[in-house]
């Protein structure tokens, strides 16, 4: 017998795939197939949730964080204070720090979005919350009156001075000229140790708040947070955008993102985010669209599964 | 027959003359009752592979109903009570099982290449219906109000801000998330599966690659020639 060879194409043609299938048949019961769906997908998700429960690992606080490493906390509000910070340098959305941004060749989209969250760390993370206090540090009035200058010079300083104190510790930095940034970062990190710097860093004063970018970039630009992500296995060279805390399945569907961030050239590049997401979308669309492209929609008939698929049909032929 | 009663059609079927009647009229031509409620299939319609479908349908009705519980309670509910937990863990899972149910279906029908015989747009809606879910399942991760929660916002704006919409999408604001989450991406889930289905019910289920008139199945009951053809 020759045979014809079979099409995978997407057309309506005069054949078999594209007319009412006039064959044999069988009986089929559309809404007892739901009925049975939905009694076994039922019974695997109650045993599944029964069985394993679901994680729930507590958030962290910026009060947490300044009662297990103050150390850590005071080098980091002296980063906001300098703009010396990752937020600080992060440019479009939060700030227009130059040549901050993620470009694709020619393409500067995130440049393009504009600082839409504005977000001036200095004044935002550390003088704006010490203002809230009932008696603001003196401290705040000889930042708020000295030059851009002066700011860098003191953080620059205290900053250093940190970084090869013992441990890092505030308390046994080197005498310097630090000016009021030792009162300043002290303050705000007794204003967190007692919890009243997380209400007020978002909300501003107000008195709702569901937007906590403030908080969590505030953590981010630390040591601490990315630390305990990094125990919990979801930090991105850890394929921690599919990861859950614990041992739980997370966003396996987000499989290949995550694979892309662990090979080259995108493990290394300074635009990895971009080159990312625009190699996914591509794949992406390659996907959607493979219907309409020589050769991918071939694939199923090159390599045969649908033997197995049909091999019922095709026994019986 | 009474005077006012629609002319007949050429084919004999009442011809339609105002809007509804004409919208009724395409809408019955594309999907006349047996096809949208069938109590027949092919019988090549045998095999493990077609229950993926109809599974991804039943875990995504688990998937409404518990994040309605949630929704209704609150997103830190189920900190603070063992019944919101469970709930929660419900909806974990309901949703754990509906992307793999789904992801097997979709590479089923990549396999059987479903898109064939004007097929395409239920290819492309169930893609469609997979990316949509995909971007559901991240709000809801980032509506966790956990540690899980804080983390996947601080990653994920990276590649969010990199292409210009993380100022739009805002993954910190708990509030922007949840309206996200529980209105708009699962109405859009919901609409394109139905698209989807619908769609399926139109164009009847793919036949095999390589049937052929000359079939057994085909043979006695439909003896049309095929014209199977290039790529």
């Amino acid at each position: 017998m020759t045979k014809t060879p079979v099409s995978t194409s997407w057309r309506t043609r005069d054949d078999i795939a594209s007319r009412p299938w006039g064959g044999t048949s069988r009986e089929y019961d559309l809404f007892k197939e739901l009925a049975v769906g939905l009694v076994v997908v039922g019974l695997l998700v109650l045993g599944l949730s029964a069985l394993f429960s679901s994680p729930d690992e507590p958030s962290v606080t910026l009060k947490s964080w300044a009662q297990a490493q103050p150390a850590d906390f005071v080098a980091t509000a002296t980063a906001e204070l300098g703009g010396t910070s990752r937020t600080a340098g992060y440019g479009p959305p939060y700030n227009s720090t130059p040549d901050a941004t993620q470009k694709l060749g020619p393409i500067d989209l995130q440049n393009l979005s504009g600082v839409r969250l504005p977000i001036d760390t200095a004044n935002d993370f550390v003088i704006a919350p010490l203002q809230t206090l009932p008696t603001p540090p003196a401290a705040v009035k000889e930042w708020t009156t000295a030059s851009d200058a002066r700011h860098t010079e003191w953080t620059t300083a205290y900053g250093d001075a940190l970084s090869k104190a013992p441990d890092n510790d505030p308390a046994k930095v080197a005498p310097g000229d630090y000016g009021p940034v030792p009162a300043l970062t002290g303050a705000l990190l007794g204003m967190a140790q007692q919890g009243a710097l997380d209400p007020v860093l978002g909300a501003k004063g107000s008195f709702y708040n569901t937007d906590y970018k403030a908080s969590i970039l505030f953590l981010g630009d630390g040591s601490y947070f990315p630390a305990l992500a990094d125990a919990q296995h979801l930090t991105g060279d850890q394929w921690g955008m599919m990861n859950e805390t614990g041992n739980y399945p997370g966003q396996s569907w987000l499989w290949l993102f995550s694979a892309l961030y662990q090979v080259e050239p995108f493990k290394s590049a300074p635009n990895a985010d971009v080159l990312v997401v625009f190699t996914m979308v591509i794949l992406t669309l390659l996907l959607t669209l493979v219907p309409f492209i020589p050769g991918l929609r071939s694939l199923p008939r090159r390599i045969p599964v649908h033997r197995l698929i049909w091999r019922d049909y095709y026994k019986h032929r | 027959m009474s005077s006012d009663s629609a002319p007949a059609a050429p084919d004999g079927e009442p011809g339609f003359s105002t809007w509804t009647g004409k919208a009724r009229g395409w809408a019955l031509r594309r999907l006349p009752a047996d096809k949208l409620l069938p109590e027949r299939q092919p019988s090549y319609v045998s095999s493990w592979i077609y229950i993926f479908g109809m599974a991804a349908v039943a875990a995504f009705v688990y998937i409404l109903g518990s994040g309605a519980v949630l929704a209704l309670n609150g997103p830190a509910w189920f900190h603070v009570s063992g019944l919101g937990r469970f709930i929660n863990s419900t909806h974990l899972w309901s949703v754990e099982l509906f992307f793999m149910f789904m992801v097997v279906h979709l590479w089923g029908k990549f396999w059987m290449a479903a898109w064939r015989g004007g097929r395409v747009m239920t290819w492309i809606t169930g893609m469609l219906a997979f990316l949509v879910s995909i971007v559901t399942a991240f709000t809801g991760y980032l509506l966790q109000t956990n540690f899980d929660s804080q983390w996947i916002a601080f990653q994920a704006k990276d590649a969010l801000n990199a292409v210009g919409i993380g100022a739009w999408f805002n993954v910190a604001d708990l509030g922007q998330l949840l309206m996200w989450h529980i209105t708009l991406l699962p109405l859009a889930v919901a609409v394109v599966v139905a698209v989807h289905v619908v769609l399926v019910r139109m164009h009847g289920v793919v036949p095999p690659l390589e049937a052929a008139a000359s079939d057994a199945q085909l043979r006695s009951t439909a003896p049309n020639p095929a014209t199977d053809g290039e790529d």
